[in-house]
This record gives structure tokens, C-alpha cells and sequence, in this order.
């Protein structure tokens, strides 16, 4: 069957659109061919900088023909509905029609036969749809057409388009169309400077070599791989090791069509400056990879770039280039770490005064004092040292106005730290200044250091309650103030950290610090608590662990003890995991289940403790023991905080429960039996409630 | 580049060598070489020959050399590339033809960058003037790692969108300059290509210059001027465009876009000044950027009205 061959040849298209155009139009072209029924056997998509290129091989060559049968009017409809019906179904006559029987009387149908098109057709028919209304994030017009409207727009001036249709063994057809003003064809051209003849191509296979001759390497993921081995074979031959880095290796591999990969260096001096600080500065600004010295495992003074040209001097003036700019970055952080140490960090505290962090929620100054009030709070909660938690929060955050967070932003908190310690702050101080904005994912690490703990909550629940209070709550797909990622890391910072406190008091105490209050401020905590449970059960189900186990211990209300809930949450599982609490969990239920039925029948609770006179059967009285020293072992245990325990004691239920249901009717005849056998039930589900809320869990 | 030039007159030796090249080139693709206009101004798009002359359906190609004033970016001549005055070369094709990558290419080739040796490449950098309303989208042209020049395919001007689309592309004079005669510092720049006593440096020419307005725009511009100076010319620009409208208003003719856009021009340099005095806070400045706008938006729509605008 045949194959297509796609290009669509333009300017340099962006690094980071490269990937998802090249899906796209796999997605876009495939669809449309199935939808036209066109089922093919394969497809591949790539990209380069100056094109988009697509084989689909195995097309049919014609679409199958399609039968289609169209009711028409009841015979002896008057004529204008069959005029009509005649026009609609292109038949000459009613001679031309069937007639169909049904209960409502018989029927003209015409048969309407639509022949398939070949495939070369239908594609000269989607293809140019496809161009023309191409996903691209962003684009743009060019050009004298555009000064007409309806003129194309394309992410840049795309100048041909290669698309051909045919069998391997014969020469391949032209898809004719045109886009534009651009004429399909079976012209390409390969790499700009290399190689920048046109060239005439066939189908993918002759395509994709005679490009690799004309010094363009079409499939993004060999770039890459080349990139990588060239890049750490270089670094290797000289004693080095390549910093990997997928995102930039994906840039890089989007910005050549012929990856050639040097190494050039910089003054040994520069390594004074903090490392991050000079990745992000070869990284971010010139697109370079860093090495390291294994022997020492920090940054040598070398760089690796990657080129789109082999050059005739063999790169010595690209790498000077490279060089003589790297340099000047370099001596610019440099200049600003340099003079950034020249400033106490407390110095910058003033200008945040001018700062808005949020209109509503008044200035970063505000915010830091409120974090540091918070902070001092929490502090004495979670073992920090109040004065250090105090000059930490006061601290954490002034990093953001020193020059080089301000060039490079993802280095804030680690030059706080730097600073801080410059400066000669404690070292637990100095690692707040960091570590207070972790966890910033899930994989990222919870810090440990009571201080970073204090000033990490104080920021996370400060920034929670704000935004709660202002109305300004994540919905949907939009959390612009990651309040989501702010609620587990909180939750994390508890539960990895085994800390004891009321999030209620601490809520209600971040809110009182707030210059605005929402106007039901005493709903707010329990509110936020509702959105941590949410997170928990979102954490606990990714986990692949039982987010339902989440809601019964809620239910049980007054909870806002994150370790508490979590334990409870974790022993809760661990013993539905066993047999006895599969099977007590099934004899709750059924208690449940009978009380729900009779309470709806009497229209009455069956509170209030059993009358113990009134068993009569042996399994009764040995149930009514067994939820006696269950409540007793159980409670004495959650006292403790020993949900195990707890869990332990619960288990010594299901005999005389299961017994229970065995031998004992509990709709005796005696209605006051009966009220006192339901008594015993409300009391399983009673006794139950030490741990959680047994209904609230699902089967 | 042109062998039968004099030592002196080579780019990679002259400052000025190096600017006569890139004019010479110009000029040889059929564009008008203008003069630098005669107001401050931040960059080389607010020179009409490109803000007004990118709208309406009049083709339009013009290469000039723009001094830039960025008030903020003064160092008092102690960083060795950062100045609050340097030049732009602007470029601007209207309709933007389909070879420009290939002009651009070659006007590298005219002032000595060698794409057999030089790794040239055109990397995403989309173009938005904020007090222009005006963007476009194409890229920063990288040589060896560092951004020379700016490509950009203009989509909207001054509100307006472009029709046709015009092609610009400025290059940072000083920067390419340093690139080509191996300096690292701006200062050093050999300005008239002579050796010796006949040598004219950057740094003879504007050294003294960048210290003088350092302190003028840092320490001692006059901010109530500035001010009162600011309200001016936004109700001078607002007077002019309002009387050129031809006939009593009916707003099919315009008559005095020009000068009612110098008035903007010069509101948003003096927007620059009191920005590098301190004098503006950030809630501000967010106020002062959408008044420029709505002049820049208003004398765009002028111009559209004028017979070079497109009117009929």
C-alpha cells in the first residue's frame, strides 16, 4: 500500500513547540485519514528548526465505497416530497427506489451509493485544512498576502511544502494543493549553511538520507543521542564529567539541525561564585552544559556547547565566541554575588515596604512580619529555637531582592542561604533561608531542622489562610498561587516530621494576623481543613493507598491533629488488611445497615445503653461483654495514641459480632427485645468510633 | 565584505567603517538611508520611519542608525557594556520579503562574520513594546553564543494590526562592533579605524558623555520638570491630534499625525527619566506605560488617515 510523505519547510520554529507540533500533526493527519476511512498501518513525526516532517506508510490507495440507504416519503406523498426526496438522493426517477414495509405503511427508500475517492484526493483535500488551522501556541502573518485577509498563519514564514503519495516500487505522485500561494512539491532543502541546495525527494526513506547528507539529522531523538554521547565523550577525554540535563539537552537538540559538540573554558577564578550560580548562568543564558571534576564532584572550569555548523576552522572561533561571551556572564554574576555580599541581608528588609505582595493582602513587608509572628508561634510546637525561627523568618526571604535572584530566579532561597552564612548566621538560620520553601513537589525532600520546619509551616499556612481569606481558592485546573502544592507540603512537613499541632489554632491564629478579614472568619479554619483533608485523600490515593480511610477518621470530627489523622489513617488500613477487620468491618456494616432500616421504620434513634436484663441469649450477653472491653482497651489505647493497639482490641469484636448475627433474630416479637437488640448494635458502631467512622469506609 | 576598502574604512578595524558597511548594504537592497531622528528616544522602533511607517498598506524598506537613550541603563562609563546611550541600526521591510533571513544573513557576511566559521543561529524571542502597543514574533540572532540582533516580523503596531506584515531587525551597533574588533570593552572600540595619535576611541567620543548623564539621570534630573514636562506633551500630543482632524472631525483625513507623535515620543522619554530617577512607583508605573499607549494607539490611528499612512 502506499505511503505519504509530509514537510512543511519554514524559519526556525521555536525550541519548545518543536515536540507537540511534530505530534500534533501525526494526530491531526492519522485522525483525518480514519475518519475518511482511510485505515493506515503507521506513523512517524519529526522536527527539526526549519520543519515539520510526516511519513504515514501502509494508506489504502482508494477509500472503500459506502452504501448508505435514505428514507424517503410514505407512498402516495404529494409531489412535492418526492421532489424533494428524488433531489436529496440524486435518483432519476421513483422508479429508481425500493419500497419498505413497516407498521406505519410503505415506504420509498433510495439507495445512495458513494463510490471511495482515491486516497491522493482525499489527502489533497485534508491536508491543506490541516495547515491552515494548524495548533500552534502562537503565531503569525508575513509577507505581501498578508495584507489581505484570510492570508495563512504559521508560527514562523513557511516557504515550501514537500508531499508526496505512492508505492515503494513506482515513482510517487505529487499531493497537489496549495497553501497560500505555496505549491506542493517534491522540493526540499537541507541544512542552512552546510548544505543549502535544493534538493528533490521521493518518500520518507530517500527523504530522511538525503537530508542526513545534506548535514541535517531529521529525528530529534538522534540528536539528542548524539549530543549526549559526543558531549560526555568529550568531557571524559579530559578528565571531566558532563552534568546531565534533560530539559536543556531537549532545547539544545531543538535549536541544530547538525549537532556539532565542543568545549571551551573560563577562568579558574570564576569558581569562587557559588555553583549553582554559574550553571545557571551557562545553563540559562548561553545554553551550555557545565562539567564536573569527578575527583572533586564540583564544576571544573569548562563548558560544553553545541554548535549547528562544522566549521571550517574546526569550531576555534565558535568556541572563542562562546568563550569571550561565558566570560562576561560570568564576570557579570560574579560582579553580582560580589555585590550582594556587600549588603546585610536585614538591610534589604525596608525596601519590601514598596513590595505588593498581593493588593488585597498588602505588602511582602506585612507578609514577612506576619510570618515571623507565625513562625515564633509555631516554633516552641515543633522544638525550634524561638529567636533563631524568629530571625530566620525575618531573614528567609530577603534573598529575593539581591542581584543575582533577581537574574536568576531559581537560585532563591540557596543564596539566601549563602548570604546568610556569609554574614555569619547560624547555621540552622542560614539553612531556613533555603529550606523553608520545601517541599516544593512531591519528590522534593522535607526538611528536618526544627527551624526550616517552623518557618516552612509559618510561610505555607500564612499564604494558605491569606488566600482563604481573600477568597482567592484554587478551583479546577487553576491554582495560580500553588495553594495546592502549599496544603501538601504542610501535610508533609507533619507526618515525615512527627509533629503535634492543632492546625485549627494555628489557622485562626494566621487569620487574626491578617489586616483583612473574610466575613465569615470563624469558618475559615474548619474550611482550610476541609482542603487539607482533600489533599491528604489526593496524596494517599496517589501513594495507591485507601484516600476512603481519609473521610472515616474525619468523620469522627474535631480532627485537626495532620499526625493523629495520618496514624489513624495508617493503622485504619493496616487492620482492614487483615481478616478480622475484613470481617468486622462486614458485621459493622450489616449493624449499620439493620439500624438504618429500623431507625427509618420507628422514626427514632436506638441510643442509650442496652438493659442487660433483657438478654436472653448467650451470644447477646457475650457481646454486650465484648463491647464493653473493647470500648474500655480501645479507648485506653487511642488515649495513648496507640492506634495499633487500638486497632488489636477492635479485632476481638468480630466473634462475638459474627456469633451475634448467627444465632440471635433481632426483630424478636417482643418489641422490647427488639428495641433492646438494636440498642446493642447502635453500641458496636458506638464502640467503633474510638478509631473512626466504620460507615464511612467503602467495601 | 568589500576587499577595495582603505585599512581604515574596514569594519572589523572601525566603528564607523563598520556603520557605513551596513548602510552600503542596505541601501544596495533598495532601502531609503535615513538620518538618526532628531529626539531622544529608547530604541530605534520609536523613529517614525518605523512605529507609523509599519502601518497601513504602503510599502516601505528604510535603514537607519538610531542613537538609543535608556535613562536606567547608565553606569557612569564603569561597566564595560552597559551605557544609557548607544546605537541602534534598524532595518525595515514592508511587506517583509521572503529572502530577509537571507539579507540578514549576507549584511553578517558585509561587516566580516563569516557564516562558514561562525555559528549563526536564530533563537525564539517574541517582541512586545508595551507603551508601543506593539508585537511581533521572531527571534534573537545569536553568533557564537551572543544575541547581535533582533528579528522580528511585526503583527501589530500601535494597536493596529500590520497589514502587510513589515520585517525589522536592529542590531546592537556596539556589541557586533566589539564581536568584530575583538574588544571586551565598549570604550575600547577603535571609533575611526586610524592607529596611532589619528586613533579616535569609543571612549574619546562618549566616555565623558555616559559619566555626565549618569549623574543627570540618577541624581539630578529636575523631577518637576520632568513631570510638568510629561503632562505637556501628553496634552500637546492629545491638542495636535485632535486638531488635525480635517474638516471638523468627520475622521477620514488626517493632517498632523507627525507631529502629534513626536509628543509621544517625547512624553516617553521623559517616562524614562523620572523611571531611572526613582521617582515612580510600580503601581505607577503601570499608569504612566498605558498613557504612552493611548497616545502611541491614538497618533497610530492618525497616521492611518494620512496619505503616507495608506489613506486613499
Amino acid at each position: 500500500m502506499p505511503d505519504l510523505l509530509l514537510e512543511l519547510f519554514s524559519e526556525e520554529i521555536p525550541a519548545r513547540m518543536q515536540a507537540k507540533a511534530a505530534d500534533d500533526l501525526r494526530r491531526l493527519v492519522t485522525d483525518k485519514l480514519v475518519a475518511e476511512g482511510l485505515v493506515y498501518e503507521g506513523a512517524k513525526a519529526f522536527a527539526t528548526p526549519r520543519r515539520l516532517a510526516l511519513t504515514v506508510h501502509g494508506i489504502p490507495a482508494r477509500q472503500p465505497d459506502l452504501k448508505t440507504e435514505r428514507r424517503g416519503p410514505k407512498v402516495g406523498a404529494p409531489d412535492a416530497a418526492v421532489q424533494g426526496f428524488l433531489k436529496a438522493t440524486g435518483l432519476k426517477s421513483l422508479d429508481e427506489a425500493k419500497i419498505q414495509r413497516d407498521p406505519k405503511g410503505d415506504f420509498y427508500i433510495g439507495l445512495i451509493e458513494k463510490p471511495g475517492r482515491d486516497a491522493i484526493d482525499v489527502l489533497a483535500e485534508i491536508l491543506p485544512v490541516i495547515i491552515r488551522t494548524f495548533p500552534w501556541p502562537k503565531s503569525m502573518r508575513w509577507g505581501a498576502r498578508s495584507g489581505k485577509p484570510g492570508s495563512l498563519n504559521w508560527v514562523r514564514p513557511l516557504h515550501a511544502i514537500t508531499a508526496t503519495f505512492g508505492l515503494e516500487t513506482e515513482e510517487p505522485d505529487v499531493v497537489k494543493f496549495s497553501v497560500d500561494g505555496i505549491e506542493t512539491g517534491q522540493t526540499t532543502y537541507g541544512h542552512r549553511f552546510l548544505a543549502p541546495a535544493p534538493i528533490q525527494v521521493r518518500r520518507f526513506e530517500d527523504y530522511e538520507a538525503k537530508l542526513l547528507d545534506a548535514k541535517v539529522v531529521l529525528d530529534p531523538e538522534r540528536r539528542k543521542d548524539a549530543i549526549l554521547t559526543d558531549a560526555k565523550q568529550l568531557a571524559f577525554a579530559q578528565g571531566f564529567e558532563l552534568v546531565e540535563d534533560q530539559n536543556l539537552l531537549d532545547e539544545v537538540a531543538g535549536l541544530v539541525e547538525w549537532p556539532v559538540v565542543l568545549m571551551g573554558s573560563f577562568e579558574p577564578e570564576f569558581l569562587a561564585t557559588p555553583g549553582e550560580v554559574i550553571r545557571a548562568t551557562i545553563r540559562n543564558n548561553q545554553k551550555c552544559f557545565v562539567v564536573s571534576d569527578p575527583k572533586t564532584g564540583k564544576f571544573a572550569n569548562k563548558f560544553i556547547l553545541v554548535a549547528n555548523i562544522e566549521a571550517s576552522d574546526g569550531g576555534k572561533t565558535i568556541i572563542a565566541g562562546n568563550e569571550r561571551v561565558i566570560r562576561a556572564r560570568l564576570s557579570d554574576a560574579k560582579f553580582f554575588y560580589e555585590t550582594d555580599l556587600k549588603t546585610k541581608l536585614e538591610e534589604r528588609l525596608p525596601k519590601f515596604e514598596q513590595i505588593v505582595f498581593h493588593e488585597k493582602l498588602g505588602t511582602q513587608a506585612a507578609r514577612i512580619k506576619r510570618i515571623e509572628r507565625l513562625a515564633a508561634e509555631i516554633a516552641p510546637l515543633v522544638g525550634a529555637d524561638v529567636a533563631k525561627t524568629t530571625r530566620a523568618a525575618r531573614l528567609a526571604k530577603t534573598d529575593l531582592l539581591t542581584e543575582v535572584v533577581g537574574e536568576f530566579p531559581e537560585v532563591q532561597g540557596l543564596m539566601g542561604k549563602y548570604y546568610a552564612l556569609a554574614q555569619g548566621e547560624d547555621a540552622s538560620v542560614a539553612a531556613a533561608c533555603e529550606e523553608h520553601y520545601k517541599p516544593q513537589g512531591p519528590a522534593d525532600r522535607v526538611p528536618t531542622d526544627p527551624v526550616s520546619v517552623a518557618v516552612a509551616l509559618a510561610d505555607k499556612i500564612d499564604t494558605l489562610v491569606g488566600f482563604w481569606a481573600i477568597d482567592e481558592k484554587p478551583t479546577g485546573s487553576k491554582d495560580p498561587y500553588a495553594l495546592r502544592r502549599a496544603a501538601l507540603g504542610v501535610i508533609r512537613l507533619i507526618a515525615e516530621n512527627a509533629l503535634r499541632l492543632s492546625l485549627m489554632k494555628v489557622a485562626a491564629s494566621a487569620l487574626a494576623g491578617l489586616s483583612v478579614q473574610p466575613a465569615e472568619a470563624s469558618k475559615l479554619p474548619s474550611d482550610l481543613l476541609a482542603f487539607f483533608a482533600d489533599r491528604l485523600k489526593v496524596q494517599l490515593r496517589e501513594q495507591g493507598a485507601r484516600h476512603d480511610l481519609v473521610d472515616a477518621v474525619f468523620a469522627l470530627g474535631g480532627q485537626d491533629d495532620l499526625l493523629m489523622i495520618v496514624r489513624r489513617v495508617e493503622a485504619l488500613g493496616k487492620f482492614l488488611d487483615s481478616d478480622d477487620g475484613k470481617n468486622l468491618l462486614a458485621g459493622i456494616k450489616r449493624a449499620s445497615n439493620i439500624l438504618a432500616i429500623e431507625e427509618k421504620k420507628d422514626k427514632r434513634t436506638f441510643d442509650g445503653a442496652p438493659d442487660a436484663a433483657l438478654y436472653g441469649l448467650t451470644e447477646e450477653k457475650a457481646l454486650a461483654k465484648a463491647i464493653d472491653e473493647v470500648k474500655a482497651e480501645a479507648g485506653a489505647a487511642v488515649a495513648k495514641e496507640d492506634f495499633a493497639a487500638a486497632m488489636s482490641a477492635m479485632a476481638k469484636l468480630r466473634p462475638p459480632v459474627d456469633a451475634f448475627f448467627d444465632k440471635v433474630r433481632v426483630n424478636d416479637d417482643d418489641s422490647r427485645v427488639r428495641e433492646n437488640r438494636l440498642k446493642l448494635l447502635n453500641e458496636i458502631r458506638s464502640a467503633t468510633r474510638a478509631v473512626a467512622d466504620f460507615s464511612k469506609i467503602q467495601d | 565584505m568589500d576587499a577595495s576598502l582603505p585599512a581604515h574604512m574596514r569594519p572589523e578595524r572601525s566603528f564607523q567603517g563598520f556603520i557605513l558597511a551596513l548602510q552600503r548594504f542596505w541601501a544596495e537592497q533598495g532601502c531609503v538611508i535615513l538620518q538618526p531622528y532628531d529626539m531622544e528616544m529608547g530604541a530605534g522602533t520609536f523613529h517614525p520611519a518605523t512605529t507609523l511607517r509599519a502601518l497601513g498598506p504602503k510599502p516601505w524598506n528604510a535603514a537607519y542608525v538610531q542613537p538609543s537613550r535608556r535613562p536606567k541603563d547608565g553606569r557612569y562609563g564603569e561597566n564595560p557594556n552597559r551605557m544609557q546611550h548607544y546605537y541602534q541600526f534598524q532595518v525595515i521591510m514592508k511587506p517583509s520579503p521572503p529572502n530577509l533571513q537571507e539579507l540578514y544573513l549576507k549584511s553578517l557576511a558585509a561587516i566580516g562574520i563569516d557564516s562558514a566559521v561562525h555559528d549563526i543561529r536564530f533563537v525564539e524571542d517574541d517582541w512586545e513594546s508595551p507603551t508601543l502597543g506593539a508585537w511581533g514574533l521572531g527571534w534573537e540572532c545569536w553568533c557564537d553564543g551572543m544575541e547581535v540582533s533582533q528579528f522580528t516580523y511585526f503583527q501589530q503596531v500601535a494597536g493596529f494590526e500590520c497589514a502587510p506584515v513589515a520585517g525589522e531587525l536592529t542590531y546592537g551597533l556596539e556589541r557586533l562592533a566589539m564581536y568584530v574588533q575583538g574588544v571586551d570593552r565598549v570604550y575600547d572600540l577603535n571609533f575611526n579605524g586610524r592607529d596611532g595619535d589619528q586613533k579616535v576611541t569609543y571612549g574619546d567620543v562618549f566616555l565623558q558623555a555616559e559619566q555626565e548623564y549618569s549623574r543627570h539621570n540618577f541624581e539630578y534630573a529636575d523631577t518637576a520638570m520632568l513631570f510638568e514636562q510629561f503632562k505637556m506633551a501628553e496634552a500637546a500630543c492629545k491638542k495636535y491630534l485632535d486638531a488635525g482632524w480635517r474638516e471638523g472631525g468627520n475622521r477620514k483625513q488626517h493632517l498632523m499625525a507627525l507631529p502629534a507623535y513626536d509628543q509621544c515620543i517625547k512624553a516617553s522619554h521623559v517616562f524614562n527619566l523620572l523611571d531611572a530617577r526613582g521617582v515612580i512607583s510600580v503601581t505607577e508605573r503601570q499608569s504612566y506605560i498605558l498613557r504612552v499607549r493611548e497616545l502611541a494607539k491614538a497618533c497610530g490611528e492618525a497616521w492611518i488617515h494620512t496619505e503616507a499612512g495608506g489613506a486613499a
